[in-house]
């Protein structure tokens, strides 16, 4: 069986606001819910499955149904990955449509990173790597940087070409009402900017922001009698990358195997895709989840990027014109969710005017959470125009 | 660089231990750097623990490591957090042992212009005051 057409995007929303104090973090769930099944045109009454990550609040997925009132739930996924969550939770509802457990599921991330601190969780001091990983005092930027040291080392990659890419979603985020950085940057300012973790710079790390965004994924059924344009969902792969034993490889990332499922499942091929949302936790992870996908040979991603091949409307690989991680938004610390809802504004036409991909058909969306080398989950979905 | 990386005495956190892992912290505590080993398939397993993820045995055993290896990767944090906070800057480092794995650890008495990934290393242990010694690595002697 195949999910390929068998679930449609009808909904998509993201919070426009980048810090939110007075508010709570079940209440922001509460809104984008809200936003995305208004873009859909429906309601909450009509929800039948919900998921959701450890973003949310309380027990599983049971603390938000039950705040929000979801009396019609038969299907409820809480799968966390980290960031890619969502892209594995679109993914998971598709195939639960597909197999007839539900018809309409909601998928909400919510959080208040900058205005609450972060709730504490036991549960990764608990992890059996802890110990032997935790005393040494690894910040999820310095892991990055770890692995972006390796790929230097191995394919002779600079930090002026991962600038590149901080350049490109800085100058697509000047177009973004709601971006938090909207000011274009240049090379240079990338690599004057501190140093925050050798050889990342804080131009080179992603923003941290208040928010939240959500999504309706629809039986066709559903989406052929609802007012707005949907998007088909295509393919999806999901792939765990392990420390395995000690075999670390900081290289590379799930997504080669993540991205060969995707593309597989939806029946297209890196030419037919038109427009990418790229997973940009750090520039780092930009350009090995490119080569990972197969957009270029593996260890030539420095010299991919360095050309304006990401800038849109006109380049090779547009990505990212919301501003991506990088300049607008990394609501929760978690990106998932905002690059699978700016594939859709791409598909439906509805991207800020300058970025608009002409014609967009295929879009890829790609998630990565956890350690980027190390110990991470990536998840890509493959998402086409609804006529397409 | 005003102050070279590693050289300030760096804390030592205790790692949380259970019975699984208890074997592994003594010996720190005593200046040694232990392994585990499958009896089944002969594996290095690393992170120490009580299966063996290549062939799925129950059957492993402590042996001690050489204590030696090389960089695999390393990072300058200017930010480093928590009880490293005041520490800036930490080389956290993957070293690769010379039995095989890849585990993390913290670079010490090295400059800037020292690290380098491939760097030979050797074992040092820092006392957490908890019955525990965290394993980092210095440049190797010779």
């Amino acid at each position: 069986m195949t999910i390929r057409g068998k679930a449609h995007i009808a909904g998509a929303y993201e919070h426009p606001d980048r810090k939110i104090p007075g508010k709570s973090i079940a209440q922001v769930h509460a809104e984008v819910a809200l936003g995305a099944l208004a873009d859909a045109g429906l309601s909450l009454s009509d929800v039948d499955a919900y998921f959701c990550a450890s973003d949310a609040p309380g027990f599983g997925p049971i603390s938000m149904a039950d705040y929000l009132g979801l009396r019609r739930l038969r299907y409820v996924d809480s799968t966390e990955t980290g960031g890619s969550s969502y892209l594995v939770h679109v993914g998971h509802a598709a195939a639960a449509i597909a197999a007839g457990k539900c018809r309409v599921a909601l998928i909400t991330l919510a959080g208040l990173p900058r205005s609450q601190r972060m709730p504490r969780t036991s549960a990764s001091a608990l992890a059996p790597e802890a110990a032997f990983e935790q005393p040494f005092g690894p910040t999820t930027v310095s892991m990055y940087a770890l692995a972006a040291r390796r790929h230097m080392y191995e394919y002779g990659t600079t930090s002026a070409q991962l600038a590149a890419i901080k350049v490109a979603a800085s100058r697509h985020a000047q177009h973004n009402p709601n971006a938090m950085l909207r000011t274009p940057v240049t090379v240079e300012e990338v690599l004057e900017s501190p140093m925050i973790s050798d050889p990342l710079h804080r131009l080179d790390c992603c923003v941290i922001s208040d928010g939240g965004g959500a999504l309706v994924v629809v039986a066709p059924e559903v989406a052929r009698d609802l007012p707005r344009q949907t998007v088909k969902v295509l393919g999806h792969g999901e792939s765990p990358k392990l420390a395995d034993n000690g075999r670390i490889d900081l290289t590379y990332t799930g997504a080669v195997w993540s991205g060969p499922r995707a593309f597989e499942e939806a029946g297209v091929s890196t030419g037919d895709v038109d427009y990418v949302s790229i997973y940009d936790s750090f520039t780092i992870t930009v350009l090995q989840t490119i080569e990972d996908l197969g957009f270029c040979e593996k260890g030539k991603g420095g010299a991919f990027v360095a050309d304006g091949c990401l800038e849109a409307p006109h380049g090779r690989l547009p990505f990212n014109t919301d501003g991506g991680g990088l300049c607008n938004n990394h609501p929760v610390n978690r990106g998932g969710m905002t690059k699978v809802i700016e594939a859709v504004r791409q598909l439906r036409g509805e991207a800020n005017g300058p970025v608009q991909v002409p014609d967009c058909e295929i879009a890829l969306a790609h998630g990565n959470g956890g350690s980027l080398g190390t110990r991470s989950a990536a998840a890509t979905l493959i998402l086409g125009r609804e006529d397409a | 660089m005003s102050e070279q990386a590693g050289e300030r005495p760096l804390p030592a956190p205790a790692p949380a231990v259970n019975p699984e892992t208890a074997e592994f912290w003594a010996a720190t505590a005593a200046g040694r750097l232990l392994l585990k080993r499958c009896l089944n398939c002969g594996s290095v397993i690393w992170y120490p623990r009580a299966i063996c993820p290549e062939c799925s045995s129950l059957d492993t055993e402590w042996f001690a490591a050489s204590g030696r290896g090389r960089v695999y990767s390393y990072t300058i944090n200017y930010r480093p957090e928590g009880a490293y906070q005041d520490c800036a800057p930490l080389v956290l480092a993957y070293v690769e042992l010379d039995e095989g794995p890849r585990m993390m650890t913290n670079i010490v008495g090295a400059g800037e212009a020292d690290l380098a990934v491939g760097l030979p290393v050797e074992v040092e242990f820092h006392d957490t005051g908890e019955g525990s010694a965290l394993p980092r690595f210095r440049p190797a002697a010779s």
